[in-house]
């Protein structure tokens, strides 16, 4: 067991992931000699050399692009995509390439390809720095989404996510890349593409993933106090959705906040919610209940913390589902 | 002989002469100065070609095939029969068989002479096009109408040929060639034993205008990548002439990213290949990237969708036809002895069958359960699509008694 923050958690994955396999590479806008303007691959260029960690042209289309040929030739490739509003000159080759190429070979070919994204807002960046895109990505079919909340979870699911046979876009919470947390390099955290109780509770369920997890947890210990027992679960896989977690949970506590970042129109609070009034509609007290960014472009810094879903936002939304 | 007469029918025709006078086309357009080129339209073959390609004179003499009469007959034969292919599946969507059909008629030695210039080893990636690239590759012909019968949108394993999918997304393909190539790369440094390889971009002049087109080039420069980019420039994207695309002959841009550029004519198959074997080698061999430009001309239609009476001159039409690929070295080949009758009928009589064995190979083609395709959409198990499949099995077993979905 070592203490380490999320961002050490996945530079040490990374590490592991290149170690395992001499036909990972990274690849990415400064990731090598910087180590990335979070530092996420510091060292990583030093070690493997600069074959294997690749500073690249800036061109987000031409490092998926790229890394789809290089998986074609047997490779597997991981992007760095330096800030979550910079991805979009690679959405062309993610949604129209990467995510078709099985079907369009009926199978025949994979794309081992994992795009990591540092995503979501908090961090008082300017422009396209704080953006939460997951659900664009999320429904297009052919890509997995997964997205850690600790260090334990980031270590072990960027190398899940190398060594996975499908397209796997990480998206990493980057305001909490300094949080810290223990982790065990021996003992794996199993399916990734699952959801994690993080705290059991029977009069409500809240749901988050990533950066919102610890948000969540305080909401729920908020709710305690007044004598509410609030269970939480981090998603972890946005595609695909731990339904069955999330389900099991609703039949007993008969209440579920969905809370995330990204907008709730046409966001995940609005699939887990359609799919839990299926699965679940005669264990439900309440409307299941979104928290989550307004209908407009991330607003600037100075003002995100009102934008930003909180620990009094996820509580009011209790609020709202007790009501019932 | 020679894909006979393509259809002109004329209709607006002063609109379409006017608006070509304002974009300044119908003028001559032969005289494309560097352009490569051993047989000219007439069917003569010139003794040699040269060119100074980046600062250094090439003589392409040993990648020419012009003294080896068998290949050439070979070359012909390729031209031949994708034409005859084409044609035939033309005709498959006339009657409704096929949904769509992209026609090459014209590009014959643009792609029989680069696809036949490609080592074994080395990896192709094509646009939607490149009929004459699948044959020279060893692609069953039928299986690229595969995917525009609409039974699937791959149709060949890509490992077995060395061929890659058709692209429909304009120039994603090119960074797929580039990423290949970096992979190449990478081989041969861990295995120097390996035989030497590059990868072929194929795009055409409306796809040159795509970022991914830039991407891909700036990426093969940075890394020194084992491509060439192949650019067959037919003068039209649908209706847009490459005029609009680019105020400088395409194969001048390889300069703006540090790499060769040579325009060669696309429609002498022994100059196309003399060229491609020399980028390849270029590319193979550590020097980096090669630009191609195969100056030709798409004598039909976009796609079976597309009307170009709207758009251009019957007249530049007529005028490339005089320069059919097909035609010059059919020309040569009778004037130079190699060929006679009995060679162009029997390969007639080879076309046709194949053109019938085609069309029966379609009329067979079934379409895929829509059940078999929740299986191709992820590599490992995802519960979304299991549900789901579970789901549709049993809506569709619910129609098993009427009969209706069976």
């Amino acid at each position: 067991m070592a203490t380490m923050t999320i961002a050490r958690a996945i530079n040490e994955g990374l590490r592991a992931s290149l170690a395992n396999d001499p036909k990972t590479l990274l690849m990415g806008e400064d990731i090598g000699e910087l180590g990335g303007v979070y530092r996420v691959t510091d060292g990583l260029k030093k070690d493997f050399g600069a074959m294997r960690v690749v500073d690249s042209p800036l061109a987000e289309s031409g490092i998926i692009g790229t890394a789809i040929g290089l998986a074609l030739r047997g490779y597997r490739p991981i992007c760095e995509i330096q800030f979550d509003g910079f991805v979009f000159p690679g959405f062309n080759q993610i949604t129209t390439q990467l995510a078709k190429l099985r079907t369009r070979s009926d199978g025949m070919l994979s794309a081992p390809v994992v795009i990591r994204i540092p995503y979501g807002g908090g961090i008082g960046s300017v422009e396209h720095h704080s953006e939460s895109p997951e659900a664009l990505f999320a429904h297009t079919a052919g890509l997995r989404i997964i997205t850690p909340s600790n260090p334990q979870d980031a270590y072990w699911m960027i190398q899940q996510a190398v060594t996975c046979e499908d397209p796997v876009i990480v998206f990493e919470p980057k305001r909490r890349y300094w949080l810290k947390g223990e982790v065990d390099t021996g003992a794996p955290v199993g399916d990734p593409f699952t959801a994690h109780v993080l705290r059991r509770g029977t009069d409500a369920t809240v749901v988050a993933y990533g950066p919102l997890v610890p948000v969540a947890l305080a909401a729920a210990a908020a709710a305690e106090e007044d004598g509410r027992s609030v269970e939480v679960i981090d998603l972890r896989s946005i595609s695909p959705i731990d339904f069955d977690t999330v389900t099991e949970s609703v039949i007993r506590t008969g209440r579920l906040v969905v809370a995330h970042e990204a907008p709730t129109f046409g966001g995940i609070g609005g699939e887990i919610a359609a799919r839990v009034s299926e699965r679940a509609f005669l264990s439900l007290e309440a409307p299941v209940i979104r928290v989550g960014g307004f209908h407009m472009p991330y607003p600037v810094a100075r003002v995100e913390e009102q934008y930003l879903p909180d620990i009094d936002r996820i509580l009011e939304a209790l609020d709202r589902a007790f009501a019932y | 002989m020679n894909g006979g007469r393509l259809p002109t029918a004329e209709f607006e025709v002063e609109e379409v002469e006017r608006a070509a006078r304002t974009a300044g086309l119908g003028q001559d357009r032969q005289a494309e100065p560097g352009m490569l080129r051993i047989l000219d339209p007439e069917g003569r073959l010139a003794d040699g070609m040269t060119a100074e390609i980046a600062g250094e004179l090439v003589d392409f003499a040993p990648y020419l095939s012009t003294s080896d009469a068998p290949h050439l007959l070979s070359l012909y034969r390729d031209m031949y029969l994708v034409r005859r292919f084409d044609q035939e599946s033309t005709a498959l969507q006339r009657q409704g068989q096929l949904a769509l059909w992209v026609p090459l008629t014209g590009q014959e030695a643009a792609q029989i002479g680069s696809g036949r210039a490609m080592e074994a080893q080395d990896y192709a990636f094509p646009t939607y096009r490149e009929h004459g690239v699948a044959l020279t590759r060893g692609v069953e012909l039928s299986e690229i109408l595969r995917l525009f019968r609409g039974v699937t949108n791959g149709g060949w394993d890509p490992r077995e040929r060395n061929f890659h999918l058709y692209t429909l997304v304009l120039a994603a393909q090119s960074l797929h060639a580039v990423g290949y190539a970096m992979g190449i790369q990478r081989d041969q440094l861990a295995d120097p034993s390996l035989p030497q390889a590059a990868s072929v971009a194929y795009f055409g002049d409306g796809a040159s205008s795509e970022g991914d087109i830039h991407e891909s080039m700036v990426f093969a420069a940075s890394f020194d990548a084992p491509v060439v980019f192949f650019c067959q420039n037919n003068q039209w994207a649908i209706s847009v002439p490459s005029t609009v695309q680019t105020r400088v002959p395409l194969a001048k841009r390889a300069e703006g990213y540090g790499f060769p550029g040579v325009r060669v004519d696309g429609n002498d198959v022994l100059a196309v290949e003399a060229v491609t074997r020399w980028a390849l080698e270029h590319a193979r061999t550590g020097r980096g990237p090669v630009l191609i430009e195969a100056y030709t001309y798409r004598m039909s239609a976009h796609t079976t969708a597309d009307d170009p009476t709207k758009y251009r001159l019957s007249g530049d039409e007529q005028e490339w036809r005089t320069r059919d690929p097909l035609a010059r070295l059919e020309t040569y080949l009778r004037s130079a002895g190699l060929a006679n009758d009995a060679f162009f009928e029997g390969l007639a009589g080879e076309a046709r069958v194949m053109a019938s064995d085609l069309r029966a190979a379609v009329l067979s083609m079934t379409a895929p359960d829509l059940e078999s395709r929740f299986a191709a959409v992820y590599a490992e198990p995802h519960p979304l699509v299991q549900e789901e499949l579970r789901f549709f099995q049993q809506y569709e077993s619910g129609f098993a008694d009427e009969g209706k979905h069976a």
